[in-house]
């Protein structure tokens, strides 16, 4: 048994380790060492927690049966999963973290003995509030994630789901729970602490279904930072240094994911935070303009013969290269132009993708050497002077009204700028707009050639046209 | 008159958000998937709390109202540290940079 002081001074060690780890993220050389850092930091949080306790019942086997059980679990499933699949895994994982907060809140409340906040039915008002904020944000974070699991993972369709007073009916829910968490200090009661858990858990599914599907980036970075939140709420109860340090960071960390993918869409932060967003209801106008307007398609051989006479080319991946797996294929592609001294580079958009990073992810699966992938700020300058866009799965991010026409509902965000390129060719199934519902214009550019087909079955057709 | 603990640990709380909000800019974009799942990881130590809850109860009563909470806790908790921290590693093991011999 360590006193409290020292296990105090452990905890704080392991929050250190912790910053160390999200310091290492700052560059991939770095950043190995910086999850054995956070692994090393949650090692010792456990083991100080086990040391602090000191005296052990019979208990203590269970729970190492279920530690174990847990661990196999995420073992399994982290070797197991598919790169194409870590939006729905980190949508998952955030709302075991949610669920988490949510029972250690409930066996604070009904044992608070156990934490030294009281009895049961006299708990610490300071405390009753810190465990029921953490409770609400972690149910909230459990059914949020929940929902964008679902709709991640295609169970759910990823259209918006809206009805009339929502955003009120969000309001009055969210006043409800202060309600709840005012009268719980004056009852102590069981019944009112499960219905804070009730009506948390019910403003995380309303707050998520509005949302449509390819605003997920932004909706997985805010429920990281609903998860970091709980946790911290959670940490302010036990009086516990590591989990307050930690939630602290989580919570910081997911606000400004969210904050990066809002400018990278061009939202407003007080939009997101309150959802709603990702109905615009244009599509019907975009859809009566598109109609007769000459396309100019083409084949693999086209792309091929186009490609190898080029002296430079960027390729621009999204979405639709993560759902046809085009990954490998593409890499395949461009080692055989690399053969041919052809200059190749990415360009990745900060909402590429399901997830903030998520192309990078997919194209360093496929061996892509990070420094040939570069963000929009760094690359979009080279496309003025670069011969051919190889734009696959990508679409709205490329469309050039969000410069040009204010009436768009994509207007100011920034774009990559492929129209500059000498030649664009556009992978893409067929020519349905993107989920903004916008017509891109680029589609019927002299200088695009469109391929349509599956991603994947495209570039393989490419790679055999360039032997 | 003496200052209450809360004040410590909120003062804690606000500093580390500071710290996060530095920390996490300087987080390279490439590197956002890893950074959700490394902070999905570390978000976990939640586990201390599950840890207690399921050590308080007594021998003869292993699963109360209250450890039972504590058990499902950590098995989640469980879940989320290994599946967290393994699932980085998985993808941080392939940012590899140029020349080195490619596969």
């Amino acid at each position: 048994m360590i006193s409290a002081n020292l296990s105090a001074i452990f905890y704080l060690v392991s929050g250190i380790l912790f910053i160390l780890a999200l310091r290492g993220l700052s560059s991939p050389d770095t950043s190995r060492q910086g999850n054995y850092l956070g692994i090393l930091g949650m090692v010792i949080a456990i083991a100080v927690t086990f040391l602090s306790i000191g005296s052990f019942s019979n208990s203590i086997i269970y729970v190492f049966l279920f530690l174990i059980i847990g661990g196999a679990i995420g073992a399994f499933i982290a070797f197991k999963i598919p790169m194409t699949a870590m939006p729905e895994l980190v949508a998952g994982f955030h709302s075991l973290v949610g669920l988490a907060a949510v029972f250690v809140a409930l066996a604070a409340f009904l044992n608070p003995e156990a934490f030294n906040l009281g009895s049961s039915g006299n708990i610490k008002i300071a405390s009753l509030i810190e465990m029921s904020i953490g409770a609400a944000v972690g149910a909230i974070t459990f059914s949020g994630s929940i929902i964008a699991f679902l709709k991640l993972r295609g169970i759910m369709s990823g259209s918006p789901i809206t009805f009339v007073g929502q955003h009120y009916l969000n309001l009055i829910l969210g006043l409800l729970i202060f309600a709840l968490i005012f009268y719980l200090c004056k009852s102590q009661s069981n019944i009112i602490f499960w219905t804070v858990i009730a009506v948390s858990f019910l403003i995380g599914i309303l707050l998520i279904i509005p949302i449509g599907g390819a605003d997920m980036p932004v909706v997985i970075s805010m429920l990281n930072s609903y998860s970091g939140w709980a946790a911290a709420g959670i940490g302010f109860t036990l009086e516990n240094t590591a989990l307050i340090i930690t939630g602290a960071l989580v919570g910081s960390s997911g606000a400004i994911l969210s904050y990066i993918m809002c400018k990278a869409m061009n939202r407003s932060f007080i939009s997101v935070i309150l959802g709603g967003f990702g109905a615009d209801n244009t599509s019907s106008d975009a859809k009566d303009k598109k109609d007769q307007k000459p396309v100019k398609s083409g084949n693999a051989e086209d792309a091929a013969f186009l490609m190898k006479n080029a002296s430079s080319i960027i390729i621009v991946p999204g979405y639709g290269m993560a759902v046809a797996q085009a990954q490998h294929a593409l890499r395949d592609m461009v080692d055989k132009l690399k053969k041919n001294d052809i200059k190749v580079t990415y360009a990745i958009h900060p909402v590429a993708g399901r997830m903030p990073g998520h192309m990078n992810v997919l194209l360093a699966e496929a061996n892509v050497p990070y420094d040939e992938v570069f963000e929009l700020e760094n690359i979009n300058n080279d496309f003025a002077n670069t011969d051919v866009a190889f734009v696959i799965g990508a679409n709205d991010v490329t469309n050039p009204a969000a410069k040009t026409d204010p009436k768009s509902p994509i207007f100011g965000m920034p774009v990559l700028d492929v129209e500059k390129c000498k030649s664009v060719l556009f992978v893409k199934r067929s020519l349905s707009p993107g989920y903004a519902g916008v017509d891109n214009e680029l589609f019927y550019k002299d200088n695009t050639l469109m391929l349509f087909a599956d991603a994947k079955k495209m570039t393989e057709d490419i790679v055999k046209n360039l032997e | 008159m003496e200052i209450d603990p809360f004040i410590f640990r909120l003062s804690i709380f606000i500093l580390s958000i500071f710290i996060g909000y530095y920390v996490v800019w300087s987080v390279t974009p490439s590197l956002h998937t890893p950074l959700m799942s490394v902070t999905n990881a570390i978000s976990s130590v939640i586990i201390v709390g599950a840890i207690v809850a399921a050590l308080a109860s007594s021998s003869d009563n292993i699963f109360n109202a209250s450890s039972i909470y504590g058990f499902l806790a950590i098995t989640l908790a469980a879940v989320n540290i290994f599946g967290g921290f393994l699932v980085t590693q998985r993808m941080l093991q392939m940012y590899k940079k140029k020349k080195k011999n490619k596969k």
